[in-house]
């Protein structure tokens, strides 16, 4: 887009969508805001009135609250962690030749195209159940005792879960970028005296930060927001141990019937939202420039 | 320090014979250019040297150590390549000092070599750029750079100016030929460009088919080439060949003359025929003739020669420069 035409046409042709974008994310948030400033309880319909800020300060004075933030920090951290570290060696392993690649391959990307629903019952159910469960009854092979997951860690249990679900998501993008690595690239520094190791380091891993950058920014946007995962699981229990800022909202709003409360929550997440959008582009936003 | 000889090389790419047989020596200090038509093998070839490729059958001895299984990094040679993949998040200055940073040397050490090798190349004010930054010709050096820094006992150097424009490329014919002359080291340059390798080689080899059609001094290519082949790609514009009747008086069953070696004159001569194109370079003007019975040839005169399109000319070999081949396109000696 050089010439002043062009980018004054360019800004005509995406204007309607920008306009329609904006009417659709304008009203709801309007309306969000509206209600957190009411008490608005589900069991005394038509009883609202204008509550100031005591929405709020009844949110962020709960105890659940700063729960609830630490759990999603800890889901967003603990799934990046896990799908980015694993989604490198994953990548590295199908970039190899070998026998029936183009099926493992798509068994990779299986996980992404199950609904999170039905992964996290699958997991519940015929893996982590204690007495049914895969892993219980590998625990009894060794003779030990069987594990509760959901009981007894049931936050790392989530973060097991969403992180198998986005691990081909990430696989799949550091894939791609690790096959545009220019080939003659790996042979200079293979001339150079590079071991494998040094290749990954100063070739492989650089190669790879823009993609890892656009992983890291994607997940964190859906990352934020887990909730399925946590409804059929956890519940987000016991008490509050599992509990994200979503699944806060949504017990405040549909389990005590407070859709003030619950409004100022969902205004609260994304305030909370906005700052970690903020941080994250100014620490590694810059890699994606140029 | 710094011979390569390869016994018996071939190398096979599933049943797709590449290289059938190589022997080849290649001595200390020498400038050794691979020189054939694309797709004739001479990558291949410098990679099996380098390392970066396995050999299918054969040694392969560097110093007088035999090579074959030895990994690139432990064969002490450095390869220039193509798209000089140069490290891109890495800034000029790493990207020289990556070997020696590989091996372990110390930071004062690689500053200093890292130096040295950018004063040598002019590429001392562009230091913390990054390859992106550079120019065609700036890139180029800096992977001539990042090649001398570690003082291998031969370059490789894979067509490493096909991708400057024609001016700049001179220029680094140049500056890799007095690179030559101040390290003494060997190097092996593949290029397809026949005047890249009669300017810089001093001794030529010539691929066609991954075969070797004849190894010798650029000058022994152009007096005496071997056969048909390398008498038709050494020399520019290339050598006219004539067969059947009118070689007969040759004694030979193909007869070749170069432009260069065709006396033209607009009285008398052996062949007569029309001028067709004729293309004016100032100093010279190359004649396409289409001369009676024979076909076209070209013949080289002097800038000064008037000739035009339609008009009728005499040619006559130079009796001394005559080439002769049999039947199976041997030279005749
Ligand atoms: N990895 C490979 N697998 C199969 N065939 C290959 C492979 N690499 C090269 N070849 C074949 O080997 C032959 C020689 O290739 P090579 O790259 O050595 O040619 P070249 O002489 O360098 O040509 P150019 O001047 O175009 O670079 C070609 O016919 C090519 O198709
Ligand atoms: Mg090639």
């Amino acid at each position: 887009m050089a010439t002043l035409h062009t980018r004054s046409a360019a800004r005509l042709m995406i204007a309607p969508s920008v306009l329609l974008l904006l009417a659709w994310m304008i009203v709801p948030l309007a309306m969000t805001i509206y209600f957190s400033f009411l008490r608005y309880n589900l069991l005394m319909p038509g009883m609202e009135e204008f509550a100031g800020f005591s929405n709020y300060s009844y949110f962020l004075t709960d105890p659940a609250f700063f729960q609830a933030i630490f759990n999603t920090l800890a889901i967003v951290l603990g799934v990046l962690f896990i799908t980015v570290v694993g989604g490198i060696a994953l990548a590295l392993l199908l970039d190899q030749p070998m026998f029936g690649q183009g099926i493992v391959r798509i068994l990779v990307i299986a996980p992404f195209l199950i609904m999170p629903t039905v992964a996290a019952l699958v997991w519940k159910n015929m893996f982590m159940n204690p007495v049914n469960g895969l892993f219980a009854w590998v625990a009894k092979l060794f003779g030990l005792q069987p594990f509760d997951f959901l009981a007894n860690a049931p936050l790392m249990s989530v973060i097991l879960i969403v992180a198998w679900q986005w691990l081909p998501f990430a696989t799949l993008i550091l894939l791609t970028a690790l096959q545009s690595l220019d080939e003659e690239q790996k042979e200079a520094a293979q001339m150079d005296g590079a071991s494998a190791w040094s290749r990954f380091i100063y070739l492989v891993l650089p190669h790879l930060s823009r993609a890892i950058t656009v992983v890291i920014l994607i997940q964190t946007i859906f990352l934020l927001s887990v909730f399925a995962e946590i409804l059929v699981t956890t519940n987000g229990g016991p008490g509050t141990q599992s509990t994200n800022l979503t699944f806060l909202v949504y017990a405040q709003a549909l389990l005590q019937f407070d859709v003030g409360g619950a409004s100022a929550g969902g205004i609260i997440a994304v305030i909370l939202a906005n700052i970690v959008a903020f941080f994250l582009m100014r620490m590694i936003g810059k890699t994606l420039e140029a | 320090m710094g011979n390569i000889t390869l016994r018996n090389v071939s190398k096979v790419f599933g049943a797709h014979a590449v290289i059938p047989s190589i022997d080849l020596n290649i001595n200390d200090g020498e400038f050794v250019v691979f020189v054939g038509p694309s797709g004739c093998g001479k990558s291949t070839l410098l990679r099996l040297i380098a390392g970066l490729e396995d050999v299918s059958d054969g040694e392969i001895v560097i110093d007088g150590k035999n090579a074959t299984e030895l990994p690139p990094a432990q064969r002490g040679l450095s390869m220039v390549f193509q798209s000089y993949a140069l490290y891109p998040h890495m800034s000029v200055r790493s990207n020289i000092g990556f070997p020696l940073k590989m091996a372990n040397e110390d930071k004062a050490v690689i500053d200093k070599k890292v130096a040295d090798a950018a004063r040598v190349l002019n590429l001392t004010d562009y230091l913390d750029r990054k390859p992106r930054q550079l120019s065609g010709g700036q890139r180029q050096r800096v992977a001539i750079g990042r090649a001398i820094v570690r003082q291998p006992k031969a370059f490789l150097f894979d067509e490493p100016l096909s991708n400057l424009d024609a001016a700049l490329r001179v220029n680094m014919r140049l500056e890799i030929s007095q690179l030559h002359q101040d390290l003494k080291t060997t190097m092996v340059y593949v290029t397809h460009d026949q005047v890249e390798a009669m300017t810089m080689a001093d001794k030529i080899v010539v691929l066609n088919r991954g075969r070797i059609e004849q190894v010798g001094s650029p000058l022994d290519l152009y007096h005496k080439p071997d056969n048909l082949f390398v008498a038709g790609f050494i020399g520019s514009p290339r050598m006219n060949f004539v067969s059947g009747s009118s070689a007969t008086p040759y004694k030979a069953h193909t007869m070749g003359i170069r432009p260069e070696h065709l006396v033209l004159s607009k009285e008398s001569g052996t062949w007569s025929g029309t001028v067709g194109v004729a293309e004016h370079l100032g100093s010279d003007t190359f004649l396409h003739v289409n001369v009676d019975d024979i076909g076209t040839m070209t013949a080289r005169v002097s800038g000064d020669f008037a000739v035009t399109h339609g008009d009728r000319v005499f040619l006559t070999p130079d009796a001394q420069r005559v080439h002769r081949f049999d039947d199976k396109g041997l030279a005749i000696r």
